[in-house]
């Protein structure tokens, strides 16, 4: 089954409507949360009046900071570090309000309803403080502080260097100096978040229904926070409407909703609405670069100089400095940067606290990279993809170290031919031809134009994986798995790898994951990392199996290993005779397991750990069409050449591809999280926020190559969740600049018509002035 | 004391009678009252189409009508699509076939605007498909595969 392009078993339920998702959990007895949220960018709360709202019908509690006992902040999960925890979050606002969205008050109703009628009647006393919304200017030396002793708002800096960049810088022939920007934005998942709580009083047991992404994590975390014993709370994840980063790590809810079912011993449940969803989940993406890079007259980067500033948000949550590490750790891509360093700032901003979404950190990393050399390409009169030509790694020097670290990993590429892959690119895009095209159409007036851009990802991320599989004595198989299922369909990768090893049809096997009371360990499901680790987890849980049905059959068939084999759900002797998996397993419950002398059950488990992270890499090809009256791109063409290492799926992977490229697309031309000066959310309804429809969405052509497996795993396999997205961005601006011959340059994300419109009667003034 | 209202609705070939709030929106009453959890909200402000459902064989978005508004009609919602447990419509097929849904939140809202499309149009071109989906957003496809899989099910509709 590896290898094959088969249907989901995730499909059918979710098909019928019968998949439930975290708001179609009903318990009885269960009531209604809703959260009272900052209206202010920036304030000092003097007090939160709740008195009113406790005295509404049906309202059965209100609770605010004072009543949380003292709960501390919300941990950091990822890339930690001291002088972050003097901006972590509390799950309540106690006397300071630092961006629209912030939790205030909870509000516990019998019905939604009437706690939505509730919250209209808190009211708060503030003192509004000087609003910070953008980076550069927050880290200005005379800008108010939004976390007292923060100087400067940058609650964290760092210094990434290879080589020597002030000798690179002398030993260029010319030096490229820009500043771009990347907009704030994010997954927006079609599910909004939600969480269902309930104790039982009894037993002394919390059960959370709602959690994903890293389960186990979470269940860590709160059992600290609610200061339970781990073993007394219960979660599972339930059916997930998308993840991409943003759902599933640890949000002042998560917190909060447990929190209220324990207090008062009933179900409590909580619906987020769109509205909350956009100024309360993670935003991600917010970048401003500026770069200084070294080149020679021949194309070759001699150093790349990086300032970033990321904007944090107004906190700090639960990736620490994830988002500018990784811009760091990977800006270099597939070039040989010898001399490269990036001054990395994480600057607290009044906005939603920002987190990772798919792609984090190389979306703008690859936006930034790309038209540098694109620029570098148009001050030298090369083709941009004979600069890439001249500057990628050769696959000679593969493994390949770029001197580079996230997580405590030093980024090692583990194989790849960028070259190759660049060339077969350009060729199925039929390159020249289309340069050649692009070139008569512009001398004829029309502003069309192609852009490239390469990259690597960063895939299969550890530390580990947890996987244990189980035959019952019907003969299915049962794989629990720490993975999670985010939509991605993760069960149906690890039941084809399953499959192969044990012999035995693909509706014969179940996936259960996200449930700490059955899956003792887990690590969850991010940074394209489910089929990397969690599929050799389970492959290597499988082959332990394996041994064991042989072990146990030998028993029951009197026979020979060496003449047995696994045929379709059976151990199968040479002789003929055979035994179906379901027998085996009755035969190994502890009475006849006594009697033969066996360790009772079919059950095997594995943890797989993963030290480096395998690259997979590609490039992305756009062929568009410009209105010079409207401002509006039209895409003729968008080509994604990829190579996975191994597909064990390809019509997931497409589907990965291709669904990734949709959200870059929202990134490169729609989506932002704009903000007023007083910290006001303006898109804070998807009329505001806008995701591309099947309107905006052109075909993609795909190539999808399997030419550089990974040798860090027993699958050859590298993530394939983040290549559709990364280097979106990139090519489109790319081609944008194409389609003005280069006399205007982009620096800003988003290409909303306005401002392409703005680049147009720029390039119009530029070409009547020269 | 909060009035209710009496309203007879027929639900997937089903009739329902209730009392429901002047406010509760049609969305809360399919999912919540009559326990069709099917049906998804996605945005509650009628922009991505999750909550669509067949009302009087038109796509309708469930979270922008009261459920008073649907007394007397006849609704349709995806859990009335499959003919068995066991057994997809051709649509649902045709959307497993070529991996037309990942996450599946929007899938229903979808399933509901095609096949009310499917119903007026048999032979639908690429374009009026397109047209079709405008209003339905999904976040992780990319749309191309429902495209394809609306195509297929048209075809294998009309054999």
């Amino acid at each position: 089954m590896i290898g094959a392009s088969i249907p989901r078993v995730e499909d059918k339920r979710r098909l019928r409507g019968v998949a439930r998702y975290i708001a179609d959990i009903q318990r009885p007895g269960m009531l209604h949360a809703a959260i009272f949220r900052s209206q202010f960018g920036h304030a000092r709360l003097i007090r939160a009046d709740i008195s009113r709202a406790r005295a509404m019908p049906g309202v059965v509690a209100v609770v605010a900071f004072e009543d949380l006992n003292g709960v501390g902040p919300i941990p950091m999960r990822l890339e930690p570090s001291e002088d972050l925890y003097r901006a972590l979050q509390r799950p309540l606002a106690s006397d300071r309000l630092r961006y629209v969205g912030e939790p205030i008050a909870v509000i516990v109703a019998e019905n939604r309803y009437l706690a939505e009628d509730a919250l209209e009647m808190i009211e708060l006393e503030v003192e509004e403080l000087e609003v910070h919304v953008d980076a550069r200017s927050a880290s200005k030396a005379e800008a108010a502080e939004i976390h007292p002793g923060v100087a400067r708002n940058i609650a964290h800096r760092f210094v990434t260097e290879t080589g020597n960049i002030e000798d690179g810088i002398a030993s260029a022939d010319a030096v490229l100096e820009e500043d771009f920007y990347v907009q704030r934005h994010s997954a927006v998942p079609l599910e909004t978040r939600g969480l269902v709580a309930e104790y039982d009083e009894a037993r002394e047991m919390l059960t959370v229904w709602g959690p994903t992404k890293v389960v186990h994590f979470n269940h860590g975390v709160l059992a600290k926070l609610l200061d339970m014993p781990p073993s007394r709370i219960r979660m599972i994840e339930v059916e997930v409407g998308g993840g991409f980063g943003v759902r599933g790590e640890f949000y002042p809810e998560d917190y909060l909703i447990p929190f209220l079912a324990r207090k008062l011993c009933r179900p409590v449940r909580w619906i987020e609405d769109r509205n909350e969803h956009l100024k309360s989940a993670n935003h991600s993406r917010e970048q401003s670069h500026r770069l200084r890079v070294g080149y020679r007259n021949d194309g070759r980067i001699v150093a790349f100089d990086d300032h970033l500033l990321t904007a944090m948000g107004a906190y700090i949550r639960t990736h620490g400095a994830t988002l500018p590490t990784m811009a760091a750790a990977y800006m270099p891509g597939p070039y040989k940067l010898d001399n490269y360093r990036c001054d990395a700032h994480c600057v607290l901003v009044n906005k939603t606290p920002a987190g990772t979404y798919r792609g984090p950190g190389r979306f703008g990393a690859s936006f930034v990279r790309e038209r540098a050399i694109d620029m570098i390409a148009r001050r030298l009169q090369l083709d941009p993809a004979e600069v890439r030509l001249r500057n990628f790694i050769p696959t000679e020097l593969m493994p390949y170290s770029t001197g580079t670290m996230a997580f405590d990993t030093p980024t090692v590429y583990d194989s790849g031919d960028y070259a190759k892959q660049l060339k077969r690119a350009l060729d199925e895009f039929q390159y020249q031809k289309r340069k050649s095209w692009c070139r008569e159409q512009r001398a004829a007036g029309r502003a069309v134009g192609i852009g490239m851009a390469c990259f690597v990802e960063k895939t299969g991320g550890g530390p580990w994986e947890y996987a244990r599989v189980e035959i019952d004595t019907s003969g299915e198989v049962v794989i629990y798995s720490g993975a999670a299922d985010v939509g991605q369909g993760v069960e149906t990768v690890l039941s084809q790898i399953v499959a192969d090893t044990l012999s035995i049809q693909i509706g014969r096997i179940r996936v259960v994951h996200g449930d700490t009371s059955l899956v003792p360990f887990g690590v969850g499901a991010f940074g394209s990392r489910s089929t990397v680790v969690g599929g050799s987890a389970a492959l290597r849980a499988a082959q332990d199996l394996e041994k064991q049905l042989f072990g146990f059959a030998e028993t029951a068939l009197q026979a020979d290993r060496a003449d047995l084999s696994l045929q379709n759900g059976s151990v199968v002797a040479k002789g003929g005779s055979s035994i179906p998996y379901g027998e085996l397993a009755a035969l190994s419950m502890p009475s006849s397991a006594r009697d033969l002398g066996i360790k009772p059950g079919i059950s095997a488990e594995a943890v797989f750990h993963v030290d480096r992270m395998a690259f997979p890499y590609g490039v992305h090809l756009a062929l568009l069409d410009v209105d010079q009256k409207t401002g509006f791109i039209k895409i003729l063409k968008y080509l994604i050449a990829f190579d996975v290492g191994r597909a064990i799926n390809p019509m997931l992977v497409k589907g990965q591809i291709i669904g990734g490229f949709a959200q870059g697309l929202g990134g490169a031309l729609l989506e932002e999280f704009a903000y007023d000066d007083a910290g006001q959310l303006l898109s804070g309804s998807l009329m505001d926020y806008l995701l591309p429809s099947c309107i905006e969405v052109p075909d993609v052509d795909l190539v999808l190559t399997e030419e550089s497996p990974s040798p860090l795993n027993p699958l050859g396999v590298k993530g394939a969740g983040e290549g559709g997205v990364v280097a979106v961005g990139a090519a489109l601006a790319n081609a944008v600049c194409d389609a003005f011959e280069g006399l205007v340059d982009i620096r800003r994300l988003p290409l909303r018509p306005e401002t392409v419109l703005e680049l147009a009667q720029a390039a119009k003034q530029a070409r009547r002035g020269g | 004391m909060t009035i209710r209202h009496a309203i007879t609705v027929e639900i997937n070939g089903r009739t329902f009678q209730s009392e429901v709030e002047g406010r509760r929106l049609l969305c809360d009453y399919i999912r919540e009252d009559v326990g069709l959890y099917g049906t998804h909200v996605g945005c509650e402000h009628g922009v991505c189409g999750a909550c669509t459902i067949l009302w009087d064989d038109q796509p309708v978005r469930s979270c922008l009508a009261f459920a008073i508004q649907a007394d007397g009609a006849k609704l349709f919602t995806v859990e009335g699509l499959a003919p068995a447990a066991n057994e997809l419509h051709p649509l649902q097929q045709a959307f497993t076939d070529v991996h037309a849904l990942q996450c599946g939140f929007c899938t229903p809202g979808i399933l509901m605007t095609l096949l009310a499309l499917l119903k007026h149009n048999k032979n639908p071109t690429s374009d009026a498909i397109r047209e079709s989906l405008s209003g339905n957003l999904c976040r992780c496809t990319g749309y191309h595969n429902i495209l394809t899989a609306a195509q297929l099910a048209a075809e294998r509709m009309a054999d």
